[in-house]
């Protein structure tokens, strides 16, 4: 190697000239263009022995065939479709569909998991065992084991409709799923519906005007009580002024089924119940090791400033434990957002069964795998979003 | 003075601060505090020393209600601990602790840590609590650092802001659990300096601590504890000079 | 009491009888307060009326061993299910006089399993008898010396298929997995994004999306002629979802490694290479052990998601069992035995795991 001096005055020692093949930043270049290039050379393979092979067997490729006619029928069904509908609908219906079992399922696994994960802290020993052992029992078995055990009891345990289960008025439970009696349409109930949400409005705007009064004079409002009452109340008053309608749309056995009420298929029962037991035990999880999270030096001092349980489990631990418990239990729902994809083992119509349905009618396996692939990104790269955004923001501020 | 006739130095208007009358307490089959006879009065400065078991730490978390004593009466400021919840929490707010791991919430300001007590607790309006919560703040010397986070702050600043927090429910009694047994050397002394200074203003304090400097220069009474009972207590004059009891001697020996 | 106490006589004195004993765990457990008093009536009362008439169905009035018509005549459960299909449920399709082959298999399997347990046997050698161990039980498995006529992989099913995927699943995704981590954490972009690229989208889809892939889609990569049988292609899809995991999980590891150590490695001159093998990864590894078990625990219980795309592990020799005419209506009791097997395997592995998360935290 040469090493270059410079005979200018201000001397500008240039460093010395390093043969590529030594230079470590011209190595890592070489390095990367080689694996750009396998990784081009590999898929380019592949592809071309794609192409040949749907041609020789006669496959269509894009996604053309979403305006064709789907031909077949769908279980089940949050709006209106039938077999003539295209492919574009019954993928929408399916989409639709995964949609309505996660977000049931998880509104019931946060419940049910965040009280099952509190028992599992109660002082009361049996409680807490048994909170244990409903942990232990359902994180070991393999929810699609769980699924095929719920389907099992609605099919084999449940009689047909002709001789369903009966327990309260109104109420049927058959084979073909869980029949019940709703209210019959009457528009006091969008007014309800619309004098519950301004109860809320109302609420969260009285917390605000207690929470600036308390900062003036010092006295608490108990907003949470008030809106409480407020929720029950107005509704109430709404339904009471449309007259108090009591009247049902009750189900009732005609020929070999029932019509009338609404029906809740055993397959989305079974799904849901499946579900939800399965997370819930991962959520408890979750919650237990956030509340725990909160070291008995944090209660201590809360309840030596002379503060009340709920004053401390409002101020002081809540605010710590969900820090910790939110990100692990975001990854939880999106679990249960994809193994909502296990419905195709028990005949709920989500959106990879109606996908599958609909590669097995075109053949064309890949737009169909890829549609599918497609929206759980979307469904997972959301919820990364969210998570990164909301770590951000609640990261507590350290040296 | 001679500190056991506490009672004849007090006039029936105002009775001890804090007393203990044949207190016991067991974890299970161990009896941890035997016997514990106690008065404190006001404005009195007790250091309570003792080795690592001996249940000195159990006594002042029983006097504030963190721990349950089984047996015995405990009565603060004339109110009795017992099961009762309005008499702990009224307790509670006449009591300061000061902590060996400081326990700062980490998710709220320094200030917002010193103004929670009185606005949840004493319903203080915010401006008042604020005020007061700086004026405190001030007094520990770590006003600039009100807007902080508890992880932006060395050991010794949080125990002071520690200190400052209990300050703010203005307690009639400061209990300290080993407030400078976590500190690095150099930040003991910082804290040390704040409670002389609390204690020079008059405040009634119990401190559970090996600093013995500290008990010779301010405490008006130092305790001897070992295996549950209280086993001598006298001036810091006659207790480190002329200890009494074998294993008062032992200790110090140990210690000093 | 002028005078300063002189050590005073310690009485040992008994604590309150509601403090110990029965009496005192009771009173300190169940009815510590009014509410858990009351919780502890109501449970009791909710316990007495589910488990004695389970406990009727399932060990006073059932039947054990015996034929389908049996069943029929009982009120209780029909465990008959298993015993009388035991073969079927647990080979599969394996040709009835060989099922000693796969049989040996698997108790070779638990023994490597048990060996490898106790931490004193993790040396080098152990993975010299784990390389043994699979290739004995592949030739086992697949015959074609010995005199063991062959059995094709599509005949392998049942539980030595469920253990087969979990096992190759996990053995081939760990270096699969270690590479994508050391390249997710590289400087240079272009590897980087490659391997974020495959973590974050296998890990965002479901596995068995990753099944229809290797399903329907595989035999389209290949060229004509080109096939490859259907188990191995739901084993790269499992070594596919398997490896993203990992990959997180090492990365954890490797951020968790202090710069000092890194840097110590470059002082000494290593290479990349190197610093990779000797130094970084045995430390690192180490660390990442009880969530890569959590893992495999994971890829256990998916093996039976091949259900879907009609291989025939343990749960859908189950289910094919239960098709027959003589035995449907009796799957309560064939998924409650299954799912005791799983539970006890499953279990076992995370109790392991937990008790190994302890003993090397307090190792270090």
């Amino acid at each position: 190697m040469k090493k270059e001096t410079s005979t200018t005055t201000d001397a500008e020692l240039l460093p010395s000239a390093v043969p590529f093949w030594r230079d470590p930043e011209k190595r890592a270049i070489i390095f990367q263009i080689v694996a750009l290039l396998l990784v081009a050379c590999v898929s380019y393979y592949l592809f071309t022995n794609t192409q040949a092979n749907l041609d020789r067997q006669s496959i269509a490729t894009g996604f053309g065939f979403l305006d064709k006619e789907a031909g077949f029928e769908i279980g089940e069904s949050v709006i209106d479709y039938s077999a003539a509908d295209t492919y574009a609908k019954a993928l929408l219906v399916g989409a639709l569909n995964t949609v309505k079992v996660s977000f049931i399922g998880i509104v019931l696994t946060i419940i049910l998991g965040t009280f099952i994960g509190i028992s599992r802290l109660s002082t009361n020993w049996l409680v807490a065992k048994l909170a244990g052992g409903y942990i232990e029992l359902m994180q070991n078995i393999p929810v699609l084991l769980q699924l095929f055990f719920w389907y099992a009891i609605f099919y084999e345990s449940f009689p047909s409709p002709r001789q369903a289960l009966n327990p309260f008025t109104g109420v049927f439970l058959c084979n073909r799923g869980l029949i019940f009696a709703v209210p019959a349409a009457n528009p006091a109930y969008a007014g309800m519906g619309w004098a519950f949400l301004a109860a809320l409005a109302i609420g969260w705007g009285l917390n605000r005007w207690g929470r600036q009064r308390q900062a003036r004079t010092g006295q608490i409002f108990p907003a949470v009580r008030v809106t409480i009452a407020l929720v029950i109340v107005l509704p109430l008053l709404v339904w009471l002024g449309y007259g108090a309608p009591t009247a049902m749309n009750m189900p009732e056995l005609q020929g070999f089924n029932f019509k009338g009420g609404l029906t809740v298929t055993p397959e989305f029962s079974a799904l849901l119940l499946g579900l939800v037991f399965y997370t819930a035990a991962f959520v408890a999880e979750i919650v237990r090791a956030g509340i725990q999270s909160v070291g008995r030096g944090q209660v201590e001092a809360a309840m030596s400033i002379g503060l009340y349980p709920g004053q401390v489990l409002h101020l002081v631990i809540l605010p710590q434990a969900l820090r910790v418990i939110i990100p692990p239990m975001t990854s939880q729902m999106l679990n249960l957002t994809k193994n909502s994809s296990l419905a195709i083992a028990i005949g709920f119509a989500d959106f990879v069964a109606v996908t599958n349905t609909t590669i097995n009618q075109t053949g064309q396996a890949i737009e169909g795998v890829a549609l599918i692939m497609l929206i759980y990104l979307f469904f997972s790269l959301s919820t990364s979003l969210f998570m990164n955004w909301y770590n951000k923001k609640m990261a507590l501020v350290e040296r | 003075m001679n500190e056991t006739e506490i009672q004849t130095a007090v006039t029936p208007a105002e009775g001890p601060i804090i007393e203990v009358n044949s207190m016991h307490k067991w974890y299970g089959d161990f009896h941890v505090l035997s016997d514990i006879n106690l008065k404190v009065k006001l404005k009195e400065r007790i250091v309570i020393c003792g080795p690592s078991g001996s249940g000195k730490s159990t006594l002042i978390r029983c006097i504030n209600r963190l721990e349950e004593h089984q047996r015995g009466q405990i009565i603060v400021n004339g109110t009795e601990l017992t099961n009762d919840i309005k008499n702990i929490e009224k307790v509670r707010t006449e009591v300061g602790m000061v902590f060996q791991h400081f326990n700062l919430f980490p998710h709220l300001t320094i200030l917002d840590n010193l103004t929670l007590g009185p606005i949840w607790v004493r319903k203080t309006p915010k401006k008042e609590a604020e005020e007061t919560a700086m004026m405190y703040l001030e007094k520990v010397h770590i006003a600039e650092q009100a807007q902080k986070f508890p992880g932006q702050l060395s050991g010794g600043q949080q125990q002071r802001v520690a200190i400052a927090r209990s300050l703010c429910m203005k307690p009639k009694v400061m209990l300290f659990d080993e407030p400078t047994s976590a500190l690095d050397p150099e930040m003991i002394k910082e804290v040390l300096d704040v409670m002389i200074d609390l204690a020079e203003e008059g405040m009634t304090m119990l401190v559970v601590t090996h600093e013995m400097g500290f008990a010779k220069s301010v405490a008006d009474r130092v305790m001897f504890m070992d295996a549950g009972q209280i086993v001598e207590q006298n001036s810091p004059h006659d207790f480190f000079d002329n200890p009494q009891n074998e294993r008062t001697k032992l200790f110090l020996s140990q210690i000093l | 009491m002028s005078a300063p106490a002189t050590t005073p006589t310690r009485e040992y004195l008994k604590p309150p009888v509601t403090e110990v004993g029965v009496i005192g765990w009771l009173h300190a457990n169940l009815f510590n307060s009014w509410f858990n008093s009351i919780l502890t009536i109501v449970m009791l009362l909710v316990l007495w009326q589910l488990v004695p008439p389970f406990f009727s169905w399932a060990f006073i009035d059932s039947v054990w061993n015996s034929p389908a018509e049996a069943c029929r005549d009982i009120d209780g459960a029909c465990w008959s299910v298993i015993p009388q299909n035991i073969s079927f449920i647990v080979f599969g399709f394996f040709p009835d006089g060989q099922q000693w082959r796969p049989g040996i298999a698997m108790l070779l399997l638990i023994a490597l399993v048990i060996y490898s347990k106790d931490r004193k046997h993790w040396k080098k050698s152990l993975g010299v008898y784990w390389l043994v161990g699979l290739i004995v039980m592949g030739t086992l498995m697949y015959g074609g010396v010995f005199g063991m006529p062959v059995v094709e992989t599509d005949q392998w099913s049942g539980l030595p298929l469920t253990f087969m995927l979990a096992l190759f699943g996990m053995v081939a995704a760990y270096p699969l997995g270690v590479m994508l981590a050391l390249g997710r954490r590289s400087k240079m972009p272009a590897i980087k994004t490659l391997c974020v690229i495959y973590i974050e989208m296998i890990r965002g889809v479901p596995l068995i999306s990753l099944l229809f892939m290797s399903s329907v889609m595989f035999p389209l990569f290949l060229p004509e002629g080109v096939t490859i049988d259907k188990v191995l292609r739901a084993q790269v899809a499992i070594i596919m979802f398997t490896a993203a995991y990992i990959a997180e999980v090492v990365r954890g590891g490797l951020q968790a490694m202090p710069r000092g150590q890194f840097e110590a490695a470059d002082s000494l001159g290593l290479n990349y290479n190197q610093t990779m093998r000797l130094i970084i990864l045995p430390q690192a590894l180490k660390i990442v052990i009880p969530p890569s078990l959590g893992i495999l625990l994971s890829a256990f219980k998916d093996t039976s998601l091949v259900v879907i795309i009609a291989l025939y592990d343990v749960l859908k020799t189950t289910k094919v069992t239960l098709s027959n005419p003589k035995w449907t209506g009796y799957s309560t009791e064939a998924y409650i035995a299954l799912a005791i097997f799983y539970f006890i395997c499953c279990y076992a592995m995370s109790s392991y795991s937990r008790k190994l998360e302890k003993a090397l935290h307090t190792g270090r």
